[in-house]
Protein backbone atom coordinates (compact mmCIF):
# COMPACT_ATOMS: atom_id res chain seq x y z
CA UNK A 1 0.00 0.00 0.00
CA UNK A 2 1.35 3.48 -0.71
CA UNK A 3 2.48 5.85 1.85
CA UNK A 4 -0.54 8.33 2.78
CA UNK A 5 0.49 11.35 0.90
CA UNK A 6 -1.45 13.43 3.89
CA UNK A 7 1.27 13.05 5.98
CA UNK A 8 3.29 16.01 4.08
CA UNK A 9 3.94 18.59 6.59
CA UNK A 10 3.90 16.74 9.46
CA UNK A 11 6.36 18.25 11.95
CA UNK A 12 7.40 15.96 14.92
CA UNK A 13 8.64 17.86 17.90
CA UNK A 14 11.97 18.82 18.90
CA UNK A 15 14.58 16.26 19.54
CA UNK A 16 16.65 16.43 23.14
CA UNK A 17 19.81 18.53 22.66
CA UNK A 18 22.75 16.62 21.52
CA UNK A 19 26.32 17.41 22.68
CA UNK A 20 29.15 17.45 19.59
CA UNK A 21 32.15 16.84 21.23
CA UNK A 22 35.43 17.37 19.84
CA UNK A 23 36.65 13.51 20.27
CA UNK A 24 33.21 12.85 18.64
CA UNK A 25 34.79 15.15 15.54
CA UNK A 26 38.39 13.91 15.76
CA UNK A 27 36.77 9.99 15.49
CA UNK A 28 34.54 11.44 12.33
CA UNK A 29 36.80 13.24 10.62
CA UNK A 30 39.55 10.09 11.24
CA UNK A 31 37.06 7.29 9.40
CA UNK A 32 36.70 9.93 6.66
CA UNK A 33 40.45 10.16 6.10
CA UNK A 34 40.18 13.97 7.00
CA UNK A 35 43.45 15.01 8.42
CA UNK A 36 42.92 18.58 7.55
CA UNK A 37 44.02 20.11 10.82
CA UNK A 38 40.89 22.16 11.72
CA UNK A 39 39.29 18.77 12.35
CA UNK A 40 41.25 18.03 14.86
CA UNK A 41 43.20 20.53 16.31
CA UNK A 42 41.34 23.54 18.11
CA UNK A 43 43.93 26.18 17.41
CA UNK A 44 43.83 25.49 13.73
CA UNK A 45 40.03 26.01 13.65
CA UNK A 46 40.58 28.92 15.59
CA UNK A 47 42.93 30.16 12.78
CA UNK A 48 39.78 30.08 10.68
CA UNK A 49 37.45 32.09 12.93
CA UNK A 50 35.91 28.73 15.14
CA UNK A 51 35.54 28.23 18.50
CA UNK A 52 36.17 24.60 18.26
CA UNK A 53 37.07 21.94 16.12
CA UNK A 54 34.78 22.01 13.09
CA UNK A 55 33.43 18.96 11.81
CA UNK A 56 33.78 17.49 8.12
CA UNK A 57 30.07 18.47 5.56
CA UNK A 58 28.40 15.44 5.98
CA UNK A 59 29.06 14.71 10.11
CA UNK A 60 25.33 16.04 11.06
CA UNK A 61 24.36 12.37 9.95
CA UNK A 62 25.30 11.75 12.70
CA UNK A 63 22.64 13.49 14.75
CA UNK A 64 20.03 13.22 11.64
CA UNK A 65 20.14 9.33 10.86
CA UNK A 66 19.55 9.22 14.57
CA UNK A 67 16.20 11.63 14.86
CA UNK A 68 15.23 10.68 11.50
CA UNK A 69 13.81 7.65 13.48
CA UNK A 70 11.61 9.54 14.65
CA UNK A 71 9.89 9.49 11.58
CA UNK A 72 10.55 5.61 10.08
CA UNK A 73 9.09 4.42 13.69
CA UNK A 74 5.96 6.46 13.24
CA UNK A 75 3.29 3.34 13.49
CA UNK A 76 0.57 6.31 11.65
CA UNK A 77 3.41 6.37 8.66
CA UNK A 78 3.50 2.32 8.81
CA UNK A 79 7.34 2.39 6.85
CA UNK A 80 8.90 -1.07 6.20
CA UNK A 81 12.55 -0.23 7.05
CA UNK A 82 13.77 -3.68 5.65
CA UNK A 83 12.78 -2.32 2.20
CA UNK A 84 14.15 1.32 2.89
CA UNK A 85 17.15 2.36 0.75
CA UNK A 86 19.16 6.21 0.73
CA UNK A 87 18.18 7.98 -2.06
CA UNK A 88 19.46 11.74 -1.70
CA UNK A 89 20.96 13.70 0.57
CA UNK A 90 21.69 17.16 0.65
CA UNK A 91 23.17 19.98 3.76
CA UNK A 92 22.89 23.52 3.84
CA UNK A 93 24.87 25.46 5.98
CA UNK A 94 24.04 28.58 7.76
CA UNK A 95 27.19 27.54 9.51
CA UNK A 96 29.89 24.79 10.05
CA UNK A 97 28.72 22.47 13.10
CA UNK A 98 31.87 23.14 15.85
CA UNK A 99 32.82 21.05 19.02
CA UNK A 100 30.70 22.53 21.94
CA UNK A 101 27.71 23.12 19.86
CA UNK A 102 24.25 22.15 21.69
CA UNK A 103 22.04 20.91 18.73
CA UNK A 104 18.45 20.70 18.52
CA UNK A 105 16.66 18.62 15.06
CA UNK A 106 13.00 19.39 13.99
CA UNK A 107 11.88 16.96 11.63
CA UNK A 108 9.15 17.69 8.78
CA UNK A 109 8.33 15.23 6.24
CA UNK A 110 8.17 17.73 2.93
CA UNK A 111 7.13 15.06 0.60
CA UNK A 112 5.94 11.74 -0.19
CA UNK A 113 5.54 10.48 -3.71
CA UNK A 114 4.92 7.13 -5.27
CA UNK A 115 6.21 5.78 -8.55
CA UNK A 116 6.83 2.54 -9.93
CA UNK A 117 5.23 1.03 -7.35
CA UNK A 118 8.08 2.62 -4.77
CA UNK A 119 7.38 5.24 -2.13
CA UNK A 120 9.97 8.05 -2.16
CA UNK A 121 9.96 10.59 1.34
CA UNK A 122 11.79 13.16 1.54
CA UNK A 123 12.35 14.69 5.14
CA UNK A 124 14.17 17.94 6.01
CA UNK A 125 15.93 18.07 9.22
CA UNK A 126 16.25 22.01 10.91
CA UNK A 127 19.22 21.41 12.70
CA UNK A 128 19.24 24.36 15.59
CA UNK A 129 21.51 25.27 18.55
CA UNK A 130 19.52 24.76 21.79
CA UNK A 131 18.71 28.51 21.70
CA UNK A 132 17.32 28.43 18.45
CA UNK A 133 20.07 29.60 15.68
CA UNK A 134 20.11 27.76 12.72
CA UNK A 135 23.32 25.73 11.61
CA UNK A 136 22.28 23.26 8.75
CA UNK A 137 19.02 22.47 6.70
CA UNK A 138 19.10 18.57 6.03
CA UNK A 139 17.30 16.63 3.58
CA UNK A 140 16.97 13.30 3.45
CA UNK A 141 14.55 11.13 0.54
CA UNK A 142 14.25 7.59 1.37
CA UNK A 143 13.40 4.91 -1.19
CA UNK A 144 10.58 2.61 0.11
CA UNK A 145 11.05 -0.20 -2.15
CA UNK A 146 7.70 -1.79 -3.54
CA UNK A 147 6.82 -5.79 -2.82
CA UNK A 148 7.47 -7.49 -6.11
CA UNK B 1 37.10 24.23 -15.35
CA UNK B 2 37.58 20.72 -14.58
CA UNK B 3 39.26 20.28 -11.06
CA UNK B 4 42.07 17.93 -10.75
CA UNK B 5 40.78 14.71 -10.42
CA UNK B 6 40.78 12.85 -6.81
CA UNK B 7 41.10 9.14 -6.11
CA UNK B 8 40.10 7.45 -2.62
CA UNK B 9 40.68 4.17 -2.01
CA UNK B 10 37.75 2.05 0.38
CA UNK B 11 38.98 -1.31 2.46
CA UNK B 12 36.70 -3.13 4.91
CA UNK B 13 37.93 -1.93 7.16
CA UNK B 14 37.31 1.85 6.35
CA UNK B 15 33.61 0.49 6.22
CA UNK B 16 33.54 -0.69 9.62
CA UNK B 17 35.54 2.25 10.70
CA UNK B 18 33.17 4.33 9.21
CA UNK B 19 30.75 2.28 10.78
CA UNK B 20 31.51 2.89 14.52
CA UNK B 21 32.04 6.88 13.84
CA UNK B 22 28.72 7.25 12.29
CA UNK B 23 26.57 4.85 14.26
CA UNK B 24 25.20 3.17 11.09
CA UNK B 25 25.39 -0.29 11.66
CA UNK B 26 23.46 -2.02 9.39
CA UNK B 27 24.56 -5.32 8.54
CA UNK B 28 24.92 -4.72 4.48
CA UNK B 29 27.74 -2.83 5.33
CA UNK B 30 30.21 -5.52 7.04
CA UNK B 31 28.37 -8.58 6.49
CA UNK B 32 28.74 -10.60 3.28
CA UNK B 33 26.14 -13.33 4.34
CA UNK B 34 23.35 -10.31 5.12
CA UNK B 35 24.24 -8.28 2.58
CA UNK B 36 24.04 -11.76 0.06
CA UNK B 37 20.87 -12.23 1.58
CA UNK B 38 19.25 -9.28 0.35
CA UNK B 39 19.91 -9.48 -2.67
CA UNK B 40 23.59 -7.35 -2.88
CA UNK B 41 26.41 -8.39 -4.76
CA UNK B 42 28.41 -8.24 -1.28
CA UNK B 43 29.01 -6.15 1.01
CA UNK B 44 28.78 -2.21 -0.06
CA UNK B 45 30.10 0.73 1.62
CA UNK B 46 27.71 3.26 3.52
CA UNK B 47 26.37 5.76 0.59
CA UNK B 48 27.14 8.78 3.45
CA UNK B 49 30.97 6.88 3.38
CA UNK B 50 31.30 7.41 -0.53
CA UNK B 51 29.14 11.05 0.34
CA UNK B 52 31.75 11.74 3.06
CA UNK B 53 34.84 11.18 0.88
CA UNK B 54 33.49 13.31 -2.18
CA UNK B 55 33.17 15.95 0.61
CA UNK B 56 36.77 15.69 1.41
CA UNK B 57 37.72 16.26 -2.18
CA UNK B 58 35.20 19.42 -2.61
CA UNK B 59 36.85 20.62 0.80
CA UNK B 60 40.41 20.22 -0.67
CA UNK B 61 39.13 21.85 -3.98
CA UNK B 62 38.03 24.53 -1.93
CA UNK B 63 41.13 24.80 0.19
CA UNK B 64 39.53 25.23 3.17
CA UNK B 65 37.72 22.67 5.57
CA UNK B 66 34.82 24.95 6.60
CA UNK B 67 34.34 26.18 2.94
CA UNK B 68 30.97 24.13 2.27
CA UNK B 69 28.08 26.25 2.15
CA UNK B 70 25.64 23.86 0.30
CA UNK B 71 26.33 20.09 -0.71
CA UNK B 72 24.03 17.60 -2.03
CA UNK B 73 23.95 14.25 -3.80
CA UNK B 74 21.95 11.43 -5.35
CA UNK B 75 22.88 7.61 -4.58
CA UNK B 76 22.40 5.58 -7.44
CA UNK B 77 24.74 2.67 -7.73
CA UNK B 78 25.94 0.43 -4.81
CA UNK B 79 29.97 0.58 -3.96
CA UNK B 80 30.68 -2.63 -4.14
CA UNK B 81 34.21 -3.56 -1.23
CA UNK B 82 36.04 -6.90 -1.56
CA UNK B 83 37.16 -8.94 1.26
CA UNK B 84 40.58 -8.56 0.64
CA UNK B 85 43.14 -5.88 1.08
CA UNK B 86 43.29 -3.87 -1.82
CA UNK B 87 39.14 -3.32 -1.61
CA UNK B 88 37.89 -0.99 -4.41
CA UNK B 89 38.31 2.79 -5.71
CA UNK B 90 36.09 5.83 -5.87
CA UNK B 91 37.26 8.18 -8.24
CA UNK B 92 35.84 11.88 -7.78
CA UNK B 93 36.07 14.68 -10.49
CA UNK B 94 34.40 18.29 -10.82
CA UNK B 95 33.77 20.97 -13.18
CA UNK B 96 32.94 24.94 -11.82
CA UNK B 97 29.58 25.43 -13.38
CA UNK B 98 29.07 28.84 -12.15
CA UNK B 99 28.43 31.19 -9.59
CA UNK B 100 25.31 31.05 -7.63
CA UNK B 101 26.34 34.40 -5.22
CA UNK B 102 29.23 36.90 -4.50
CA UNK B 103 31.95 34.89 -3.34
CA UNK B 104 30.47 31.59 -4.25
CA UNK B 105 31.17 29.14 -7.03
CA UNK B 106 28.85 26.24 -7.65
CA UNK B 107 30.61 22.78 -8.68
CA UNK B 108 29.06 19.51 -10.42
CA UNK B 109 30.69 16.71 -9.19
CA UNK B 110 31.34 13.49 -10.89
CA UNK B 111 32.21 10.06 -8.79
CA UNK B 112 32.84 6.55 -10.34
CA UNK B 113 33.63 3.03 -8.88
CA UNK B 114 34.98 0.84 -11.87
CA UNK B 115 34.43 2.73 -14.44
CA UNK B 116 30.62 3.62 -13.43
CA UNK B 117 28.91 6.18 -11.53
CA UNK B 118 27.81 5.94 -8.27
CA UNK B 119 26.25 9.42 -7.87
CA UNK B 120 24.35 12.02 -9.76
CA UNK B 121 23.01 15.04 -9.43
CA UNK B 122 25.78 15.56 -7.08
CA UNK B 123 26.56 19.26 -6.43
CA UNK B 124 28.17 21.54 -4.35
CA UNK B 125 28.25 25.68 -3.60
CA UNK B 126 31.81 26.72 -2.18
CA UNK B 127 33.21 29.69 -0.82
CA UNK B 128 35.04 30.78 -3.98
CA UNK B 129 38.75 29.90 -2.70
CA UNK B 130 40.75 33.26 -2.21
Amino acid sequence: MPLDQSFVGRIYPPTAPYQVGREKIREFATAIGATEPAHHDPEAARTLGHADVVAPPTFPVVLTMATSQQIIDDPAIGIDYSRVVHGDQRFAYTRPVVAGDELVCVNTIEDISSRGGHDFLTTRTDVTTAAGEPVVAVWSKLVVRGEA
Amino acid sequence: MELPTKTFRVTRADLVRYAGASGDLNPIHWSDRFATGVGLPGVIAHGMFTMALVGRAVAEWAGAPDAVVDYGVRFTRPVVVPDDDTGTEIEVSAKVKDTPGEGLTRIDITATCRGEKVLSQARAVIRTPR
